[in-house]
């Protein structure tokens, strides 16, 4: 393998693992408050459709990613509704946002499918992109990339040393305990929710504006699920999160290497190389039940009901 | 004995006036037009059965429940209380029976939450819960996590959350019935100094001695209304007591203390690691119970309580099967069905879920350990015979049911703790494993338990009773000892024990065959061996 093969599948992972470092965060962020959001894949589509749609027609990339995650707000504040303001089972609601998601992007975007719009641009940056290997893979990527590694700061930062992330915490393992100290429990699952719709929405968009520029039903390809597993065996810690993400993208690209080498083994078998790779790696990990318990959620997808 | 009286003055400000306060649940009067006053550096006792009210008075001082009707008076003015925030904001603490703690974050995060913005640093947190804890003789390390405290520990965690506010009144809800005595002595101290410093406190508890040594008044609460009002060192413990139950139920029994006959459970050096990172692992434990004795094994919740119930029930299989032995051999690799048919029958500590499935009617329920006693006949339910058991159990042990079909999530929590330990009394074991036989069972249920299980002790099972109600363990146990830490304690007649001894037990303090003076003496004596031997040189 030549230096230049390497550079390339770096970069590439780091492309294909961002739309799920995004919405992984998201789903993290949610499920630290408690609250267990089935639905990532169709606030996904709904952030794909959303953004294609909204770029198509006004042509401006920043309108078409504020629509994405616009519309991921949306989708997760239904969600709220039933399941933190009815107090519905999480699980089926989540499930119910899913279906319909996918139902509503796929007739939203019909009449859109197969049409081009200019994806968003890589931003190389001087001196640094030059770096050998590595500078390809850090330093020429597109604005959501550089994003994605922003808010992985924020979000490690977040959990480890805020006020509001402790709330956050606090929140999801013992909601009964934190409602008597006086902390506002549904406010805080409700902003952890949205919050959770705009990354799902702003990793949908991702897909349909940069990473392949245009619309197909059904284009999240259960990136909303592995996101959802990713959380679970990565133990609800950001940094495992990130190396969940990456190793997935490194995973997608070396099947697609391999196809192009000519490996004599069924592409079928090969794509599902990066699924299988992420579960084990992070299964391997979580495995220690007595660490992970440290981080998980205690009271994820119990419903809350002040003053049971 | 320090006397609260000497301190009190019935003529201080009022600093809370409650009035008609009432609140009605679904099918239940919780609080009856009640009146109660507090006045500033005052303890009062708020005194009553499980389901007497309490509970739900707090909570609505603590602005968790809203009151149907009623008044508030607050420092004078007349006030609703909104919340808890704002409850907290008016300088009202509260300090729970399950407590209301985070086991993943250290004390200082814990704290930190409460406080809202002031705790901005937390190293000034920090640094002022040391203070704070040293100030009020409670020790606390703030950069802990509260997952690895004791329970002692995480009420000083919720003590010392509500001291470093400016705190004004302080509620304690049931603060002794997690603590050893002497824990309990060192609590003391810490809320007579906060009551001289000017700090209100309501102490609930249903202990009468706890409040006879410590409250200056108390009120009593009975089945939601004011039932009497007293001083506690001017009244007795019986007269309380009646206050507290009414007129009709029997309120204790001493029973005769019995040495067992041949031994039917014998433990032998069992020990597990526990595979939960928040659980304890047993420690190396060596136990005979005898046929016709009652065995009561003291200690605080969390010390190994559960995981020695899980082991010897059978729902954790250990590796070495040769630790637990019955007559008919080793049993540590059995499964729960077969340990019950060889005489075992077992009372887990949560009744609904494990001691009975919530959604299924007491027969089922009935059905579900008592399958072994003929209800079963060639793989089928014989339904008759299962009913008349069920109704058996519900006449003799005076279970409140409408019938025999009422889901077992519908029966108080006393009712449904009466009905599963008479099913598994019924059965007539040879050997009865208890968790917490009376937990929250009302006085005269109580009793009833109490007696069946002496009855079953005379009539040849060996009993093992697993509580925290050290009185309870004295009262109806042959022989005692306590679990810490996952080790179990020297065994003694509970006769020849004392309360402190016990409590020293809980505490993990073992070397109870030399009490004090002993000590003293074998210094001495050993420091008179050393001059004689330096002379003879």
């Amino acid at each position: 393998m030549d230096i230049d093969l390497i550079t390339n599948i770096l970069y590439a992972m780091i492309r294909t693992g961002t739309p799920l470092l995004i919405v992984a965060l998201g789903e993290m962020v949610c499920e630290k408050s408690g609250v267990l959001n089935l639905g990532q894949e169709g606030m996904m589509l709904m952030g794909a459709v959303a953004g294609f749609i909204a770029t198509w027609l006004t042509g401006s990339l920043f309108f078409g990613f504020l629509m994405a995650i616009v519309a991921g707000v949306v989708m997760s504040q239904l969600f709220a509704m039933i399941a933190l303001g009815l107090n519905a089972n999480q699980v089926a609601t989540g499930l119910a946002l899913t279906i319909f998601g996918g139902g509503l992007s796929a007739f939203i975007g019909s009449s859109f499918v197969g049409k081009p719009i200019d994806g968003l641009e890589i931003i190389a940056i001087p001196f640094l992109s030059d770096i050998p290997v590595i500078g390809k893979m850090l330093f020429a990527q597109d604005l959501i990339v550089y994003l994605s590694f922003v808010l992985f700061g924020i979000i490690f930062w977040f959990f480890r040393s805020s006020r509001t992330g402790l709330i956050v915490k606090a929140v999801g393992e013992n909601p009964h305990a934190a409602n008597a100290i006086g902390l506002p429990v549904l406010r805080t699952r409700y902003l952890a929710v949205a919050f959770g719709g705009a990354m799902a929405g702003l990793a949908g968009g991702y897909l349909s504006l940069a990473y392949t520029p245009l619309w197909a039903e059904n284009m999240t390809a259960g990136r909303g699920w592995i996101a959802l597993a990713l959380v679970v065996f990565a133990s609800w810690r950001t940094e495992r999160i990130l190396l969940g993400a990456y190793l997935f993208g490194l995973a997608s690209i070396l099947h697609l290497v391999a196809q192009g080498l000519g490996f004599a083994v069924s592409p079928n078998l090969l794509a599902m190389l990066p699924y299988i790779a992420t579960v084990l790696v992070l299964v391997m990990m979580s495995r220690n039940q007595g660490r992970s318990k440290m981080y998980a959620p205690i009271s994820l997808g119990k419903p809350f009901h002040a003053g049971a | 004995m320090n006397t609260p009286t000497a301190s009190f003055q019935p003529d201080r400000p009022k600093r809370l006036i409650m009035q008609g306060i009432t609140k009605q649940y679904p099918g239940c009067l919780a609080n009856d037009s009640i009146d109660i006053d507090i006045g500033v550096g005052e303890i009062h006792a708020l005194l009553g059965e499980n389901g007497a009210g309490k509970s739900t008075l707090m909570k609505i001082i603590y602005g968790l429940v809203k009151p149907d009707a009623g008044e508030i008076t607050w420092e004078g003015d007349k006030i609703r209380i909104k919340d808890p925030a704002h409850a907290r904001k008016l300088g009202i603490g509260m300090v729970f029976q399950h407590f209301s703690l985070f086991e993943t974050l250290t004390v200082t995060e814990n704290i930190a939450l409460a406080l809202g913005d002031e705790a901005k640093d937390m190293k000034v947190l920090a640094e002022k819960i040391r203070t704070v804890s040293a100030r009020y003789g409670m020790a606390l390390n703030p950069d802990r996590y509260v997952h690895s405290l004791s329970v002692g520990e995480r009420q000083r965690v919720e003590i010392v959350r509500c001291l470093v506010q400016d705190i004004r009144l302080l509620i304690l809800d049931e603060p002794t019935s997690v603590l050893t005595p002497q824990e309990v002595d060192t609590l003391f101290v810490t809320l007579r100094r906060l009551a001289e410093e000017g700090c209100s406190i309501l102490f609930i508890s249903h202990k009468l001695n706890e409040v006879k040594a410590l409250c200056h008044r108390a009120t009593v609460l009975r089945a939601g209304h004011v039932s009497g009002a007293c001083l506690p060192t001017e009244e007795d413990a019986s007269s309380m007591a009646r206050m507290m139950v009414g007129d009709e139920t029997p309120i204790s029994m001493a029973y005769d203390k019995v040495q067992g006959q041949d031994i039917f459970l014998q433990i032998r050096g069992l020990s597990r690691i526990s595979e939960d990172p928040f659980g304890v692992d047993l420690k190396n434990i060596n136990l005979d119970v005898h046929a016709g004795e009652i065995v009561g094994i003291a200690g605080v919740a969390g010390n190994g309580q559960e995981e020695l119930l899980a082991a010897l029930s059978g729902e954790d299989i250990i590796k070495n099967h040769d630790a637990i032995h019955f007559p008919c051999g080793p049993v540590g690799n059995l499964s729960p069905e077969k340990r019950r048919g060889k005489g075992l029958a077992f009372v887990p500590e949560e009744r609904l879920g494990r001691g009975a499935v919530p959604d299924m009617s007491l027969k089922d329920n009935a059905l579900l350990t008592g399958f072994l006693t003929g209800l079963i006949k060639n793989g089928m339910i014989d339904h008759e015979s299962t009913d008349s058991f069920a109704k058996k159990i519900i006449k003799k042990f005076k279970v409140k049911t409408p019938n025999s079909g009422t889901h077992a999530k519908s029966l108080s929590g006393g009712n449904l703790q009466k009905f599963i330990i008479g099913r598994e009394i019924m059965q007539n074991p040879r050997l009865l494993i208890a968790a917490h036989p009376t937990w929250g069972v009302d006085i005269g249920a109580a009793t009833a338990i109490h007696q069946a299980l002496i009855e079953l002790r005379d009539n040849g099972a060996a009993i093992l009773i697993v509580s925290e109600d050290i009185d309870e363990l004295f009262q109806i146990s042959d022989r005692l000892c306590a679990l810490c830490d996952g080790a179990l304690s020297p065994i003694k007649p509970a006769p020849s024990t004392t309360v402190e001894e016990v409590g020293r037990w809980m505490a993990g303090i073992f070397d109870t065959d030399v009490c004090d003076d002993e000590l003293f003496d074998k210094k001495s004596v050993s420091a008179q061996a050393t001059a004689t031997a330096v002379q003879t040189h």
